[in-house]
């Protein structure tokens, strides 16, 4: 027991690592990633709305480029999203001369384009899922109250999709928190990055990256108990 | 066709690192999956809190992360117990750290944790009368597994397990970042030194939509046989 106390003792009196400056690093990271995956999951949210509600079109020629889109996102790696859209961008004829060129310079840009397409092309999934899953006896209700298809779907079919795609939305944002991390590659300064900057300094990298690893997760719990939280209070009336 | 400037076999030989990655992965994680399962349903109240951790652990932290800790700590980490083994022991001996191996740890570990998951509800899928069944006829437990368990078992995880692959292949990407030469890494220098992105990563890209549309007949195959006898559900 003795042993275990002196060995921690020594491991802070002699921790030359986790200095005002490094944890600053960390705190930047936190930041950038923070507005990385909020930004994109909220793009994402506002683009999959349409999509789903296309997707489940009865018209093949709306809801076949949706399925297509949707199917190559869904079936090729993030990285390689990202490296598309980072490295291509520049490739767009002209575009060094358009007001976007500023914007697109910066790794943060692509990164947010290529995790927003990511992210919208999942959740398009969940709720062309979530609408399909719809009970009968409710479109027909709101067809026998005279309801047009638009006000139908604003008013029926979309509040109780919303409510049933929620346990699967979740997990979506966990994993658009943990595919964030590939930001790092394109050298943004995220928590990964920032990780492996205070590893390459001190050539440290269980203390670099246990670190991390360990505000990970604290933010996956955040997030999990918020969509707990949620699932509570929104399908409060599924529960006997 | 596309030139690809004599990056063709080199894209080739990246694909075949990829598909000998994420196969060997897969058997890793379907290993820790059983091992998981196995000890989420025990008795043991050790062993049941172990599984937990490892899956709550895992599933909390991005790939790439554990990837990089086991990745760049491994090498010291392996270094410790040689030194170890050298000074109390008087054992020479040098490991080197190899990044496929490392590679295939990571990912096999990752995703043996999913793998517990889908195996842990797939069993409990099973009907207990099967396994009493099983006993009457005098079957040893791991007779009773091997002929009863994990047939039926098998039904119900294949779509968590198709699901599972589908994520696992896309995650071996990753491993370009760690400095293995899969087709992605080849793609991105190939861009870099051509300043021809599309010309390399698009076709990364079908790549990786065949690999998972291939895999998705194999799975629809595999799900046919071992649906045999439960009439078409």
């Amino acid at each position: 027991m003795l042993d275990i106390s002196t060995w921690f003792n020594d491991l802070l009196a002699g921790n030359t690592i986790f200095t005002a400056d490094t944890l600053g690093y960390y705190w930047e990271g936190l930041v950038t990633t923070t507005q990385l995956v909020f930004l994109s999951l909220v793009a994402g949210l506002i683009i999959a709305v349409p999509l789903a509600i296309m997707r489940s079109s009865k018209h093949k020629w709306i809801s076949l480029p949706i399925y297509f889109y949707t199917y190559v996102f869904r079936g090729t790696p993030l990285l390689i999203q990202l490296y598309i859209i980072y490295y291509g961008v520049v490739f767009i004829d002209g575009i060094q001369d358009t007001f976007l060129w500023p914007v697109l310079r910066e790794a943060f840009y692509p990164a947010l384009i290529a995790f927003t397409l990511n992210t919208a092309a999942y959740t398009t999934e969940i709720f062309r899922g979530a609408i399909k899953a719809t009970a009968q006896g409710e479109i027909e209700a709101a067809r026998a109250y005279g309801m047009s298809p638009r006000l139908m779907m604003r008013r029926i079919i979309l509040p109780s999709a919303f409510r049933r795609a929620l346990p699967a939305y979740g997990n979506e944002v966990i994993f658009m928190l943990h595919a964030s991390a590939i930001a790092s590659v394109v050298t943004l300064m995220d928590l990964t990055g920032a990780a492996r900057f205070v590893y390459a300094r001190y050539y440290a990298p269980f203390e670099a990256f246990l670190f991390v690893a360990a505000i990970y997760l604290c933010l996956t719990f955040a997030i999990l108990f918020f969509f707990r939280y949620l699932e509570k209070k929104l399908l409060a009336h599924l529960n006997p | 066709m596309i030139d690809l400037q004599g990056y063709g076999p080199r894209l080739i030989e990246g694909a075949g690192v990829t598909i000998q990655l994420a196969v060997l992965s897969l058997i890793l994680a379907i290993i820790l999956g059983l091992l998981t399962a196995t000890a989420k349903m025990s008795r043991n109240w050790f062993l049941r809190r172990t599984a937990t951790v490892y899956t709550t652990l895992i599933r909390g932290v991005p790939d790439l992360v554990l990837m990089m800790l086991l990745f760049f700590g491994g090498q010291i980490g392996v270094n410790a117990i040689s030194d170890m083994l050298y000074y109390n022991y008087d054992i020479d001996i040098y490991i080197n750290f190899n990044a496929f191996a490392a590679g295939v740890l990571t990912i096999g570990f990752i995703f043996g944790a999913y793998m517990g998951e889908t195996f842990r509800g797939a069993f409990m899928a099973v009907d207990n009368g099967q396994i009493e069944a099983g006993k009457a006829y005098g079957m040893s437990s791991s007779l009773v597994f091997r002929r009863i368990r994990f047939p039926q078992m098998m039904r119900h995880a294949l779509p968590g397990l198709s699901n599972n692959w589908m994520v696992l292949l896309k995650t071996t990407a990753l491993v370009s970042v760690i400095g293995l030469t899969d087709m992605v890494r080849v793609a991105a220098e190939a861009s870099r030194a051509t300043h021809e992105p599309f010309t390399f990563l698009i076709p990364v890209a079908v790549a990786y939509l065949l690999i998972a549309s291939v895999s998705e007949w194999i799975f629809a195959r595999l799900q046919k046989r071992y649906d045999i006898g439960f009439g078409g559900q």
